[in-house]
């Protein structure tokens, strides 16, 4: 484990691990949005900006990007470090007014007032759902798409997101949930991706528990028993 | 290979050169290349015809040259194809066409090896001798052409043209004579800074990637040059490939690393075909692939085309895009000379530096650190553009004025207006004012007073230009480039435009600029990669410098450059209104009305409505007696 410290108290990470997930283990609260432990950070969002110094220099940096490194001092509640988070948080409630919690954030960080034009966005580009598809399930059905202020997530030329499996995970990791699934009947769909899928019966229970097309493609890859696909999770434990 | 170059740059007869690099072609250098062709077959003269790179005179292009045994070459200006046939001809006749002359040359510097090519001149033909000659003119007279040695003077097509002025020698020096380690302790001794804008030490940084673990390295050339305005590596590459990847092949030999790539911009069609025959011609004599001339060194050079978007000239994003993934920078606090491309360590510089390293191996460390101030190195190449007599690519000295460069290289501000502001560095330098013009260009002395050295990108800007408009302009370029990934560039170059918007159109409050400059701050701040880091300079150098022009708008919702439109107010003088009517005809809003003269009545002077105007000064234009005011 590699020693250094938070805000002053002696903290440990383990090598390749970032600062925040150190932070929030040792309870040291640091606001963050397009942070998840499954995925790889990105560092997308700007709202864990913590102050790092490092050989003499300090330097504002996010924590969930910056590796653990022996003997770096992190401090999290500097003035420089909570004007820079104030300006963030206020950039992200103007893009997405609405949101409740991006307005508690806000508020939490002393935001109260949007000097800026409000938009009427509900996404806030943090990219959790596209590297969750990615990297977690492996399908690859929706990216980001277009460049600075044009960029949004979105399935292969605004279509169908044809290579979803509806499996839901984008909908569990969003952190201000506009991802929206529905199941009527047999079929689920994944709202913002315009994707609707047959759903699969539990030979056991008789439920409808996953869509086919995500149990084929589980199949094709898990190398388990045929029949495994065809109980529900419930019934199978 | 020498002798055969040197056979065909100094042939036994007349040789005529054309420059037809990208802003030569643009002016119609091809025309004239066609319309001499034609000439000289019809006559089947005794003239050998040939094709360079652009020789930096971009306000004179298409420029070509007369180069005979015993005379002094001869360099013309604006040349075009219908005065093709009397240049020739009047050369035939030992004369000169006087008007289109530039300068004249008795001798050239090959600054690779330090040598002299003297032309030895015997006579003179008629007309040349109140010629300038190529260092009086005033526009080349304060450069120093390091990086450009070969631009203008070899056809870039032929390698053997650029062996026989010094080339590759440097390459057989270091592969023979030099251990790596010494390479880059001469590039460090140098004091060679990274040209694509950052300034870092080139040789440390080919240090870290030579110390850095790992079996496979590589080498890359940043050839993405994507500033508006700037052209400085397209001209090297158009005029001058093999001088990059000799500097590639020395750099691939002091790292460690047998595969490299030059990712260049898919926007330069002439400088991708360019390198295309370069890199196969040295592969075919043996500089480059397996066993590189018998030394037991290899490496291959791959030609990557950018996918067309302006941050893939950071680092790390240009990385990911030669990997095939979207051209998004990423946290590089573990540098790219450890885990690069494909995590292996790699060694990006961009093209000029690669192509100062030649000489710096050739003439050593020492001669190359005589050049320049204290902490920047060399030479640099800019391309000087906006309200300047002589625009054009221009190699000096480090260390030189701003004022050096827009007066006595550029020659000034056209039509006998007042310099206003110098803008450095590309769409993210800052823009510097006249008290600040007698700065020493160095990396260190832009960046403190809120600017860059950039790439190398130079705007110069006079009392038409408005401040604030100029920060709207670049703010607009950036929030449309920056990739989109951190809020603080996406979200803050936007609002800055946004902001900046409501100024010029009226709508600005005092608050604003302290709004602005917050914006600035967290924008530098908290982006990821130096696109964001630099992206606020136009803003904040603007506010800096030029707060009276912001207060201006703001309070007196005034510009005073009369450029933002909606602040102006279109008036005509009724003393000086001629009652002609062409105003009224012109409006396309018709929002002037008045009664024509004729030739039986008087007529009354014009009035503009304010309401239906729509400040598109048609009518200024249309106005033949100056009776339109702006205000």
């Amino acid at each position: 484990m590699i020693p250094f410290t938070i805000d002053g108290q002696p903290v440990e990470g383990r090598e390749n691990g970032n600062i925040l997930e150190v932070s929030l283990d040792a309870g040291i609260e640091i606001p963050h949005l397009c942070y998840h432990e499954s995925v790889r950070p990105y560092g997308a969002c700007r709202v864990c900006l913590v102050e790092v110094a490092r050989k003499g220099k300090t330097r504002l940096t996010t924590a969930c990007t910056y590796p653990v490194l022996e003997g770096i001092k992190v401090s999290t509640k500097t003035e420089k470090v909570l004007r820079a988070r104030r300006m963030m948080i206020e950039l992200i409630l103007a893009m997405c007014p609405d949101d409740k919690l991006i307005q508690d954030m806000a508020g939490e960080m002393g935001v109260h007032e949007v000097r800026f034009k409000k938009e009427e966005k509900d996404c806030i580009l943090c990219g959790l759902c596209g590297r969750v598809c990615e990297e977690v399930v492996g399908a690859n059905a929706i990216h980001f798409a277009f460049r600075g202020d044009r960029r949004e997530m979105i399935p292969p030329y605004q279509a169908e997101a044809m290579s979803c499996i509806a499996c839901g995970a984008c909908v569990v990791a969003c952190p201000v949930n506009v991802i929206k699934m529905k199941e009527e009947g047999d079929e689920r769909t994944i709202i913002r991706w315009k994707r609707t899928l047959k759903m699969k019966k539990c030979k056991v229970c008789g439920n409808y528990f996953a869509p086919w097309f995500q149990l084929e493609k589980f199949k094709e890859q898990a190398k388990l028993s045929k029949d495994f696909f065809d109980i529900c999770y419930t019934c199978r434990t | 290979m020498r002798e055969v170059g040197l056979k065909t740059l100094y042939p036994g007869t007349t040789k005529i050169s054309v420059g037809m690099a990208t802003c030569g072609l643009s002016t119609g250098a091809g025309k004239v290349y066609d319309a001499i062709q034609k000439e000289v077959e019809k006559g089947k003269l005794p003239i050998r015809l040939s094709q360079t790179g652009c020789i930096g005179f971009c306000q004179r292009e298409p420029v070509v040259d007369i180069l005979e045994p015993g005379k002094p070459r001869i360099f013309y200006q604006g040349v075009t194809p219908e005065r093709s046939a009397e240049l020739v001809h009047q050369w035939l006749e030992n004369k000169v066409v006087g008007d289109l002359l530039l300068c004249k040359m008795e001798r050239e510097d090959w600054i690779v090896d330090g040598k002299t090519k003297d032309y030895s001149i015997l006579q003179t033909p008629s007309g040349v001798d109140g010629t300038p000659l190529y260092h009086q003119v005033p526009f080349y007279g304060k450069q120093l052409k390091i990086a450009l040695r070969n631009c203008g003077f070899i056809n870039p097509d032929s390698i053997e043209e650029y062996v026989a002025r010094g080339g590759y020698f440097s390459l057989c020096k270091a592969l023979f004579d030099m251990k790596p380690e010494a390479i880059i302790e001469e590039v460090k001794r140098s004091g060679l800074r990274g040209r694509g804008g950052a300034g870092f030490p080139t040789g440390n940084k080919w240090e870290s990637a030579r110390r850095a673990k790992g079996d496979r390295k590589f080498i890359l050339c940043n050839a993405d040059e994507g500033d508006p305005g700037a052209y400085m590596d397209r001209s090297v590459l158009e005029g001058d490939p093999h001088s990059v990847i000799e500097g590639m092949i020395i750099g691939a030999y002091a790292i460690g690393a047998r595969e490299g790539f030059i990712y260049v911009r898919d926007e330069y069609p002439l400088a991708i075909k360019k390198l295309r025959i370069a890199l196969a011609e040295a592969e075919k004599v043996g500089l480059l692939g397996e066993n590189i001339l018998g030394s037991g060194f290899s490496l291959k050079i791959n030609l990557f085309r950018g996918g067309g978007a302006f941050v893939c000239g950071e680092s790390t994003a240009l990385m990911a895009s030669i990997e095939g993934s979207v051209g998004e920078p990423r946290a590089k606090h573990i540098h790219t000379t450890e885990s690069g491309l494909w995590d292996k360590p790699s060694n990006l510089n961009n093209v000029e530096t690669w192509n100062n390293v030649p000489i710096i191996i050739s003439r050593g460390a020492d001669w190359y650190s005589k050049i320049g101030t204290e902490g920047s190195k060399g030479t640099k190449v800019f391309s000087v553009v906006g309200k300047v007599n002589n625009t054009g690519l221009v190699e000096v000295p480090m260390g030189i004025t701003l004022r050096e460069i827009v007066y006595d290289v550029g020659g000034g501000v056209p039509e006998g207006k007042k310099f206003k502001a110098v803008q450095t560095g590309g769409p993210s330098g800052g823009c510097i004012p006249e008290s600040l013009l007698n700065l020493p260009v160095d990396f260190d002395r832009l960046t403190e007073v809120g600017s860059m050295m950039g790439s190398g990108g130079m705007i110069v800007m006079d009392e038409s230009t408005c401040m604030v408009d100029v920060a709207k302009y670049f703010m607009n370029f950036l929030k449309d480039e920056s990739c989109g990934k951190c809020t603080s560039c996406r979200e803050g170059t936007k609002r800055m435009h946004e902001i900046l918007t409501e100024i010029t159109e009226g709508r600005g409050t005092i608050d604003h600029i302290a709004l602005l400059e917050e914006l600035g701050w967290v924008t530098a701040e908290a982006s990821l990669c130096q696109l964001g880091g630099t992206a606020p300079n136009p803003v904040l150098s603007t506010i800096r410098y030029f707060r009276d022009e912001y207060e201006e708008h703001i309070i007196h919702k005034r510009c005073p450059a009369k450029v933002c439109r909606a602040l102006l107010k279109y008036r005509i003088l009724s003393d000086v209104c001629i009652s002609c009517g062409r105003c009224a005809k012109a409006c396309p809003a018709e929002a002037i009305t008045g009664k024509q003269k004729t030739k039986k009545e008087k007529g009354k002077p014009f009035k503009i409505d304010q309401k239906k105007c729509i400040k598109c000064g048609m009518c200024l234009e249309a106005c033949k007696v100056e009776a339109v005011e702006v205000e």
